[in-house]
């Protein structure tokens, strides 16, 4: 190798540089380390949005708490669950160790678990979590034998429907289309309201409807069990016969939760299976909530005129339709647990952190500012409580027939497929869906096959 | 996905740079030098260009061989070229990619037509040609997402005004074949100007003189225009399309939003995606994200080898 032409120049002219940009990187990495903070360990808990103030406060409390044992800093995921759900996985897949506590919706504890996303609890940490937790709640948290997740809130549906044009509420799926047909034969609101759009609310309502007819989704081994007996055929069928009865909602099939909320504030609608904050909503005027002021006419048909009687007036709630009329429906839970990382400094730590977390005051708190019911069954007797929610007893009522989502890591591509097959549910062929699902799920659980 | 642009019309105009020497004289010290402080300069792009492209690609390819999923890390194993197979055996794929190519065709077509007018304008324009030009463009400068969210509150019904001119209790976005219709509509307005702005440079090439002596001798507009402008402006043409083309084949903001893929709109982009970022399959999104790369330069191909498009930084006759 020759010496190139004025070598000196050219290093003289290119040292400063290099020296400059090395100096940069340096700085940059330097400055990305920090120095470590002082002060008791900091514990990070990631929470939804929705309600991120109450959980902030939920973390100042126990801060408080520990006596400078620990501090917990409440971090905000995104709006959307799936969105909270890729962003843990992705600090948690690269090891982040920065994130101790987390929010994990009640659909995840198997997922992260069998990732070993998140650490199993104690024996003991377990059996204090157990006490005084709503039976289904609990064992939303729970895998392969092990607590993986602390409940913090749940959530059921009900049947929220009219008393004027509904005087004795349907028991039964078949009882409610029956109603909903003689309502739309005499001009009057008649519209079901269900979640149906394409989207993890409508595997809900078919596990709803499937669970409560005896059958099972997948079992914990992996097992599926969705083409055993005649539960699926049962539960498509009623999907797509509220789906194509002349009375049903032309936008059904892109329902979602708010959607039949909207529908029965607006007075279209007669019946709606939905969440508790519905009541909430129809119950608290504009812009807080929806409000349910538009006015009813002698018949029950929404008007424009100051009739003296509104929606909100002859609105009330029952317990969820039967499909099997000997047997009450399971609702499927959801809700929202507290787990631990496997990537946490401090795991001793954040359990312990979890049981302050999810603490009575911390739960009332919950359940009164953020709108979301408890998981501790002795809330259920608090003025504090029942005064925010009149329904409560039917909402005990529910969690204590609740039935779990399937646990099982491949959840979420069991209920992206499911979404797939039965949306819309006016084309539902009850003959034929239920050996696709089988199949389709089959793949699923196996994570082979692609999700639509 | 790995083709960007680089002064995509800037080539058309420039003349080659150097003349091309005839056969190989021995190097002058200097010179070598000079050549080696060439490739030492080179050198910092070229490893920023591997670091970035060419290291996630294979990356990519790897996993697309693997048994990989985030949730069953204990089962990752070497799979060969079976997640090729479950993609390409999948009905999900292909009526993906049939909305794909749909939308790629028609939103290109319109966009050529719109551009090509647009860019006739702009040429013509003689007052108030800045103002012209940067109106012409605000569209393709507002984020996409931004774009397609307002999009979606329009065709929204209660709260979308362009909802309320349709018939009651109609959701246009909730059909496949109207929220195609709707999605294609979301790109042809975003990116018409990009495609105008392409033709445009193109347009400079035809020279004045030209189209004036056809006038003279007789030509009307319309024949001025495809037997003067149009053949004149092909390498611009070709690359115009070849750039939206490619773009188009990816497309992902515009559905994510619109519809999220629901009622079968959803696009290849969308479905590795979700088989990525919702299932945790990285196998089989990788697969996925491989066959999308490899459609992409097969399109390409088909552009540079038989239409003739100038390859970007090559000569507009394809010398070399």
């Amino acid at each position: 190798m020759r010496a190139p032409v004025h070598p000196e120049e050219r290093r003289r002219g290119r040292r400063p540089l290099v020296v400059a940009a090395c100096g940069l990187l340096a700085a940059a990495a330097l400055a990305g380390c920090g120095s470590a903070p002082t002060g008791p360990p900091v514990l990070n808990y990631y929470t939804a949005a929705d309600n991120a103030a109450g959980y902030a406060a939920g973390a100042a409390a126990c801060t408080e708490a520990a006596g400078g044992r620990y501090t917990i800093v409440q971090q905000t995921l995104p709006k959307a669950a799936d969105d909270q759900r890729l962003q843990l996985a992705r600090r948690l897949v690269a090891g982040d160790t920065a994130v101790d506590l987390m929010l994990l919706d009640v659909t995840w504890t198997a997922e992260f678990a069998e990732a070993g996303w998140i650490a199993p609890f104690p024996e003991d940490e377990a059996r204090q979590v157990q006490q005084g937790t709503l039976e289904a709640a609990y064992e939303t948290g729970r895998y392969q034998d092990q607590l993986w997740a602390a409940p913090l809130n749940t959530n059921t549906q009900l049947l929220w429907y009219r008393t004027d044009l509904s005087p004795t509420p349907p028991a039964t799926w078949d009882d409610m289309i029956r109603q909903s047909e003689a309502l739309h034969q005499q001009g009057l609101p008649s519209y079901i309201e269900t979640q149906a759009a394409q989207y993890e609310g409508i595997s809900v309502w078919f596990n709803t409807l499937l669970t409560s007819a005896g059958g099972q989704l997948v079992s914990e081994n992996g097992d599926v069990l969705v083409d055993d007996g005649d539960a699926a055929y049962q539960a498509a069928s009623i999907m797509q016969r509220v789906a194509t009865s002349p009375a049903s909602d032309p936008s059904l099939s892109v329902a979602q939760e708010n959607d039949g909320r909207l529908a029965m504030e607006a007075g279209t609608a007669a019946f709606q299976v939905n969440y508790p904050f519905v009541n909430a909503s129809i119950n608290t005027p504009p812009p807080d909530g929806g409000g349910g002021g538009t006015f009813i006419d002698e018949q029950g048909r929404p008007t424009a005129e100051n009739t003296g009687r509104q929606v909100r007036d002859v609105f009330a709630w029952a317990p969820y339709p039967r499909v099997d009329a000997d047997r009450p429906a399971s609702v499927t839970i959801g809700g929202f647990n507290i787990g631990v990382s496997t990537t946490s400094r401090h795991p001793d730590l954040a359990f312990e952190a979890v049981q302050c977390l999810r603490n009575r005051e911390n739960q009332l708190l919950n359940a009164t500012e953020g709108g979301v019911p408890p998981t501790l069954s002795e809330l259920y007797e608090d003025p504090a409580f029942q005064a925010d929610y009149p329904a409560w007893e039917a909402i005990r009522d529910s969690l204590e027939n609740a039935s779990v989502r399937p646990k099982t890591p491949a959840y979420q591509s069991i209920s992206i497929v499911l979404a797939d097959l039965l949306n819309p549910p006016a084309q539902i062929n009850p003959d034929t869906i239920v050996p696709q699902l089988a199949e389709q799920v089959e793949r699923a659980v196996n994570s082979e096959g692609l999700v639509p | 996905m790995a083709v960007q642009s680089s002064a995509p019309a800037a080539e058309a105009a420039t003349a080659p740079a150097d003349g091309h020497r005839q056969g190989k004289p021995q190097l002058s010290e200097g010179a070598r030098a000079e050549r080696r402080l060439a490739f030492l300069l080179c050198a910092p792009a070229v490893f920023i260009m591997v670091a970035v492209t060419a290291y996630p690609i294979g990356y990519a390819i790897w996993l697309s061989l693997q048994r990989y999923d985030l949730r069953f890390p204990a089962d990752q194993a070497f799979a060969g070229l079976s997640n090729y197979v479950v993609v390409l055996t999948s009905g999900y794929w292909w009526s993906a990619f049939l909305v794909t190519l749909l939308i790629t065709v028609i939103s290109v077509a319109i966009e050529f037509v719109l551009g090509l007018a647009l860019a006739l304008v702009m040429h013509r324009t003689i007052v108030g040609r800045g103002l012209t030009r940067t109106v012409v463009l605000i569209p393709y400068g507002i984020v996409t997402v931004v774009a397609a969210f307002s999009w979606q509150f329009a065709w929204t019904p209660d709260t979308g005004y362009l909802a309320a001119l349709l018939p009651d209790g109609s959701a246009p976005l909730t059909g496949q074949a109207s929220a195609i219709a709707l999605i294609i509509l979301a790109e042809v307005w975003k990116t018409t100007p990009f495609m105008a702005l392409l033709l445009l440079a193109g347009l400079a090439l035809v020279p004045d003189d030209l189209l004036k002596a056809a006038q003279v001798d007789g030509a009307g507009p319309w024949q001025r225009l495809t037997q003067i402008i149009l053949p004149m402006m092909k390498p611009a043409i070709l690359v115009a399309l070849l750039f939206r083309t490619l773009d188009a084949f990816r497309i992902f903001d515009n559905i994510y939003i619109l519809t999220g893929g629901s009622n079968g709109t959803g696009s290849v982009s969308m479905l590795g995606y979700n088989n990525l970022f919702r299932a945790f399959n990285l196998g089989i999104g990788s697969a996925i994200s491989v066959l999308i790369f490899i459609a992409v330069a097969i399109i390409a191909f088909i552009f540079i080898k038989l239409f003739g498009a100038a390859a970007p930084g090559s000569d507009p006759d394809g010398r070399r």
